[in-house]
């Protein structure tokens, strides 16, 4: 169920690097421009694309994807138009996996059922849903699973080793260690600290750790590359988009290109740190 | 919950079953509630406003005359007196009308802890008395810009806070919703408001009273007032919903009458939203009762068909805001003015040997010159 997953993470093993994954907000700054982004990242160099569903009150974001996840709403975004975006996307790449990431109200107002079935068959990989502990594993990530998408879940600085094996129990694909305690976008997490908490967690599982939130340059990106499996990066591709718009905050030309360039530059910084295959 | 928070719930859930078992805990409560609160708040036998209305006796639950002028005092005294247990020594708080954020800088004051509240920024415009309130009181009071800028938004940046300071921070949430066990813990501080009631209805009148209103915006002083008379068949219970400008214009706070299930800020419960599910702003007049959900003890409440609820506009809370005072020498919450609202129309039906029970869950003075503004204009 994992395939796409799997086979990226060995392909990116296999050369030695740790894998680049992208989070952009499907919509913004509009559906069209969002699509030919998402379309254009992974000759970018991203491996893996996790792709926001816009959400009115995201808890867990920093401004970044806050003020990301509105722009999009604003232009008419909506669950049916991600699903729609992750099809179109297919029809020329059918090897980059595709996470959706997200908070459960939209899902539950969907139809749990229905959006795992249309989500499959759109060719999404897997799910973040933030707001969704272990606790509510009934809800949507057991159905997940079976239903054969990977139910990624964070594990956090506050995430004990008592509790890991609970969080770590049914997730699938990769792990996402949350480098700080705070929203996305914030503070730049200790390095250190960082690759501590990556061999904790692998003592508890064989998936591949990913580390996100506060991860915004190459440089950050090649420190977070030593210790983690993947790194992924999100607020700082959103804020490209933003300082790409016009005063309307409408699309230029510019917009795509602002956020490929940025990719190229962080997949440099990943590619940098040579790993143990 | 985000993962980052569900160790510190789980926490706070051990430690409040901790307190509540201790009668240490207990005894320091009621000590601070009876010489530091003010309580038992008294239960006043409203003479003119029942002789006005014709019917059903009244019976006003003055949880005004609270220290900080409204109920929210009850719920953060335990939750203070809990942090303090906890050794946490740093307390955020969002607030909508801002009472709940100054009684939160009260007891921080009374007890020299850190205190930030949030409040959105349309609410900091509005409320601006309690703003000031809480700023001599030592607070920090941050205006949240994101989202609608009212309530809900500052419960995602307190949320938002919290996740960032894990270690020191104790959130003290002011109604009874977010994740468990706050919806629990929150209504078991707020009962001593019914729990009184039962005793001073008691000596008054010798019985139970027929039936119990109250104000919803998240429902905490409603759910103190109702929850120890739930088991009780022949009590009726109202609930008033803030219906804005009208439920059928869509600009309103009714999360029961005019929401749908759904599953926000920790708890399924009522929301207003579209049909993508996403949030819908919330409108009334009463920032203390804009928030487009309800606490999931009150959905199950309605579900189960225990409580009736209703709904009052911001032009008959303004109406009722306005006949308390005259009649009564009251000025009441525009959150309370919800509830006396429905009592015009629901007490000239019943007989006179109804016994009806009110909760003036706040006082109106930090909504005297929104008041003055809106009447100003009316006559200008």
């Amino acid at each position: 169920m994992t395939r796409r997953l799997c086979a990226r993470f060995d392909e990116c093993r296999a050369a030695q690097r740790a894998a680049l994954v992208t989070f952009v907000t499907a919509g913004d700054p509009d559906h069209a421009t969002s699509l030919a982004l998402v379309k254009a990242l992974p000759e970018a160099g991203a491996d893996v694309i996790e792709l926001g569903m816009p959400f009115t009150d995201p808890m867990a974001d920093g401004p970044a994807i806050q003020a990301s996840g509105l722009r999009a709403l604003k232009k008419g975004e909506t669950l049916d138009r991600t699903l729609a975006l992750v099809r179109e996307f297919r029809k020329q790449d059918r090897a980059t996996p595709i996470i959706l990431m997200g908070y459960y109200n939209p899902i539950f107002i969907h139809g749990v059922g229905r959006f795992l079935d249309e989500a499959k068959a759109a060719g999404v990989d897997g799910l973040i849903v933030v707001d969704l502990p272990p606790e509510e594993d009934d809800e949507l990530c057991l159905p997940a699973l079976k239903a054969g998408l990977a139910f990624i879940r964070l594990a956090t600085p506050t995430t004990d080793d008592k509790r890991l094996p609970k969080v770590l129990g049914n997730t699938a694909g990769f792990v996402y260690y949350v480098s700080i305690t705070g929203i996305t976008g914030a503070a730049t997490p200790d390095f250190g600290a960082v690759a501590a908490a990556v061999s904790r967690i692998k003592r508890h599982t064989r998936l591949p750790v990913a580390v996100g939130f506060g991860v915004k340059t190459p440089e950050h990106a090649a420190e977070v590359a030593k210790a983690a499996d993947a790194v992924v990066i999100g607020s700082s591709l959103v804020e490209a988009v933003r300082t790409s718009l016009d005063a309307q905050g409408n699309a230029t030309p510019g917009t795509v290109g602002a956020v490929t360039s940025l990719v190229r530059n962080l997949a440099k910084g990943v590619a940098s740190v040579r790993k143990a295959a | 919950m985000a993962e980052t928070l569900m160790p510190l719930v789980l926490d706070l859930e051990r430690a409040y079953a901790d307190a509540k078992a201790d009668p240490d805990f207990r005894a320091e409560m009621d000590r601070f509630l009876a010489h530091y609160v003010g309580r038992p708040s008294p239960l006043y036998f409203a003479e003119r406003l029942t002789a006005y209305l014709g019917g059903a006796k009244i019976y006003l639950k003055r949880e005004e005359l609270n220290h900080t002028g409204s109920h929210k005092v009850n719920n953060v005294l335990g939750q203070i007196l809990l942090a303090r247990r906890m050794g946490k020594t740093r307390i955020i708080a969002e607030t909508g009308a801002g009472q709940h954020g100054v009684a939160t800088a009260t007891l921080c004051a009374r007890f020299g802890l850190e205190c930030v509240i949030y409040m959105g920024a349309v609410d900091v415009e509005r409320q601006k008395p309690n703003v000031i309130r809480m700023h001599m009181l030592g607070a920090e009071v941050v205006p949240v810009q994101s989202g609608s800028r009212t309530l809900k938004d500052a419960l995602n940046e307190a949320l938002r806070d919290w996740v960032t300071n894990v270690a020191d921070t104790f959130y003290c949430i002011g109604t009874v919703a977010g994740p468990h066990p706050y919806p629990m813990m929150v209504r078991d501080f707020q009962c001593v408001i019914g729990d009184e009631v039962r005793a001073q209805m008691r000596e008054a009148e010798g019985r139970l009273p027929d039936s119990l209103i109250a104000c919803i915006g998240g429902g905490s002083n409603a759910m103190g007032l109702f929850h120890p008379f739930l088991d009780e068949p022949e009590v009726v219970i109202y609930g008033v919903e803030a219906a804005g400008h009208g439920i059928s214009t869509g600009l309103h706070a009714a999360s029961l009458t005019g929401g749908r299930p759904g599953v926000l800020h920790g708890n399924r419960t009522y929301l207003l939203m579209n049909g993508d599910g996403q949030i819908n702003e919330a409108h009334s007049i009463s920032a203390g009762l804009d928030y487009p959900g309800i606490g999931p003890e009150h959905a199950w409440l309605h579900d189960a068909g225990r409580v009736t609820y209703l709904s009052a506009t911001d032009e008959e809370a303004l109406a009722a805001f306005q006949l308390l005072s005259k009649l009564e020498g009251i000025i009441p919450a525009l959150e309370a003015a919800h509830a006396l609202a429905r009592v015009i129309d629901i007490a000239p039906k019943l007989p006179r040997d109804h016994l009806m029970v009110v909760s003036l869950s706040g006082r109106g003075d930090k909504d005297v010159p929104q008041v003055a503004e809106i009447l100003e204009k009316r006559t200008s």
